[in-house]
Formats: structure tokens, sequence, C-alpha cells
């Protein structure tokens, strides 16, 4: 593949921009697409192939813009691929670029998970199908409680972070809340206390 | 109209997780049983396949629940609508992100969002885990049902698996691999 066109040189006719712009979302897809066949499980698995494909081969982003993408896609709603998809997008080749690098990171899920809805269903109904997922239920609430450990872990160690995550989980487990409130109420408890703290600090 | 609701709901789901992998979880499992759409059990049946495709665990989650309840397009509405927040969000961040980044506002209510997310996981697992052990419902006669016991043996083997850092596709082959042994030797029908 070629690489991309660079902008300070292809910026001589308003044609070439555009021409320029249309293949360079071209293949934004297809990178992105790529990036999307072969992630499994989820956002954290892309970085290194974004890095690979959008730092190392191409020069597209630098290893800082890169990090700084990781902490937007964290810390904004939605699932972290979609998210890094959209800011590499915009950030190469503005909204069309967005929208292709979103469309082909979507797109092999979308295709592959077409294909298992059909098939999934009669074959969950064969006997040794259902033995099987009996034994993978038990390993996917062991995947989930080593999620919750893993987290547990990177998150700061005050107390109130601490409590916020001991009471999101009693509400929710044991009080049968709805998790949407609990999260709102969290997010507001988080901005006082960072209010609280600054004010103490400048005193 | 089952459209329109697919559409909300993922809509909503995309809108309101914050981080990655499981995140989504809690969020997916309660609006997935308030409509009917999945049971808990096929939701952790799910989770096993979506490991084992590509993809981000929100879109094949979107896809599946989207056309198990109203084929292709019902894929295509709810895959739309748990992306779309997220493209909105990052259109507007990306030309101001420095700010953003930076602002007390974002960083103090993801302080609070982050905690929040992992406690919300961990009631996700409580429900996961009693579809796991109580198929049936949670009840003191399941306690003489040895296939509790079972899962109990299965779960504390993949817990040792995964501190020993096994990759959670092999993980899902080694449960399936339990569930058709014990399936075979344990439970013969």
């Amino acid at each position: 593949m070629k690489p991309f066109k660079n902008h300070e040189t292809g910026q001589n006719k308003s044609d070439e921009i555009a021409d320029g712009a249309r293949r360079n979302a071209v293949k934004l897809f297809l990178i992105f697409f790529k990036i999307g066949l072969f992630t499994f499980g989820g956002g954290y698995a892309m970085i290194p192939l974004i890095e690979r494909e959008l730092s190392q081969s191409r020069k597209l982003l630098s290893a800082d813009e890169i990090l700084d993408i990781v902490a937007i896609s964290e810390s904004t709603p939605g699932p972290i691929a979609v998210n890094m998809a959209t800011f590499v997008g915009y950030r190469c080749c503005g909204f069309f670029g967005a929208l292709a690098a979103t469309f082909g990171v979507v797109l092999p899920s979308f295709l592959v998970i077409l294909l298992v809805s059909a098939v999934l269903r009669q074959f969950e109904s064969v006997e040794s199908v259902k033995m099987a997922f009996f034994g993978v239920r038990a390993a996917v609430l062991a995947l989930i409680l080593h999620a919750v450990y893993t987290m547990l872990r990177q998150c700061p160690k005050s107390v109130f972070s601490l409590s916020v995550a001991a009471l999101s989980f009693l509400a929710v487990a044991v009080f049968s809340q709805n998790a949407l409130p609990v999260l709102l109420i969290a997010a507001v408890l988080g901005v006082l206390n960072t209010l609280l703290i600054k004010r103490r600090w400048k005193k | 109209m089952t459209l329109l609701n697919l559409f909300l709901t993922f809509f909503k789901i995309g809108l309101f997780t914050f981080g990655g992998g499981y995140a989504m979880l809690p969020l997916i499992e309660e609006e997935v049983t308030a409509h009917g759409w999945l049971t808990t059990q096929q939701l952790v049946n799910f989770v096993a396949v979506s490991e084992s495709t590509p993809g981000p665990f929100a879109i094949n989650i979107s896809t599946y629940v989207g056309a198990e309840t109203a084929g292709f397009f019902g894929a295509l509405v709810a895959t739309f609508g748990v992306v779309l927040p997220s493209f909105i969000v990052i259109l507007i961040v990306a030309k101001c992100y420095v700010a953003f980044k930076s602002s007390a506002p974002v960083q103090g209510a993801l302080s609070g969002l982050r905690p929040a997310v992992v406690g919300l996981i961990g009631a996700a697992a409580v429900s996961v885990g009693a579809a796991v052990f109580f198929p049936s419902g949670v009840s003191a006669a399941e306690f003489t049902n040895p296939q509790i016991y079972v899962s109990l043996g299965i779960l504390a083997f993949s817990l040792l698996l995964l501190q020993k850092k096994l990759h959670p596709i092999l993980l899902i082959l080694v449960g399936a691999a339990l569930g058709l042994v014990s399936g075979f030797f344990i439970f013969p029908n």
C-alpha cells in the first residue's frame, strides 16, 4: 500500500485535496477494517495494531498522539475501539476520515456476527454444544471476575474511589438499583470531590 | 417499533458506557433481560462467542441482539445506535481535546465513573454467577445438584489459568472441553 499523501505537499489545487482526501478515506477504511478483523476481545487489543499501522509504518501519528487518543477514548462514552477509530480518522482526514475509519472498524464484527447469529441458535439446541457451553459459562464468569480484579487494582487507592466502587456494587447487586442513575450519581460525586479538593489546596 | 426500541436502547448503552472490555456488560445485561431479548444465560454464552470472534464486544453484542430480535435491520439499527454517541462525542472532543483532557470537571466526573464501573461490573458478575450456578433459580434444593460443584471447579481452574496469563480464547476452549467431559462422564443421561 502506498503511504498517505502528505497534506503539506498535496495542497496545491483544491481538486487535488479532494482527490487526496477521498483516497485517504479509502485507505483509512481499509486499515481499520483490517484492525477490526484481527482484534479479538476489544478496544485495548487494538492499541498495538493502531501503533503499527498508523505510527510506525505510515508516520501518520506520533507516539504522543497515540497516547492522547487512548486517553480520550477511555474518557469519552462508548466502546474504546469505536472512539479510537473515529478520533484517528478525524485527525487524519476530517469528518469523512472519521466516518471511513469508524465504518471500517465496525464492519468486520457486524458481518461475522450476522453469520454467527444465523448458526448459533441451531447449534445451541445440540446436546454436546449445550454441554460445552455449560463449561464455557463458568470460564466466562472467571474472565469477568478477573477483569473486576484487574480494574480494581488499577483504581486509585483513595477512600473516595474505593467507596464509590463498593457503593455502586451494593446499590446494584444488593439493592437492585439500575446502573444508569448509579453512574450519574458517581459522576456528580466525582466532580464535587475534585472541586472540593482543589478548593482545599488553594486555601 | 422494535427497531426504534433497539436503536434507542443501544444508543443509551453507547452513551453511558465508559471504559473498555466488560464496562458495557452491566448496562447490556440490565437492558436485554428487561426487554426479554436474551436471558442472562444466553448473554453469558454470547460473551464467550464474542471473545472468540473479531471485533469489540460492544459491536458484537449489539449486532447479535439486533439480529436475534429483528433480523438484518435489527442488527443494523442496534449497531448504528451503539456507535452513534461515540461518533458524535469524539467529533466534538477532537476539536478541543487538549482543553477536554485537562478540564477539571471532566477529570472529576471520570474519577467517579471509573470506580463506579468497577462496582457495576462486580454486580454484573453476581448475576452472571447466579446464571452459572443456579440456572433454574436460587434455592436450597439446588445445592444438592452436583452441577454446581462442577461449575465451581471449572471456575476455580479458569481463575488459576488466567492468573497464569492464559489467552481468553484458549480459556474458552478449555471451558468447552471441560463442559463436554463433565457432560459425557459425570452426568450421562
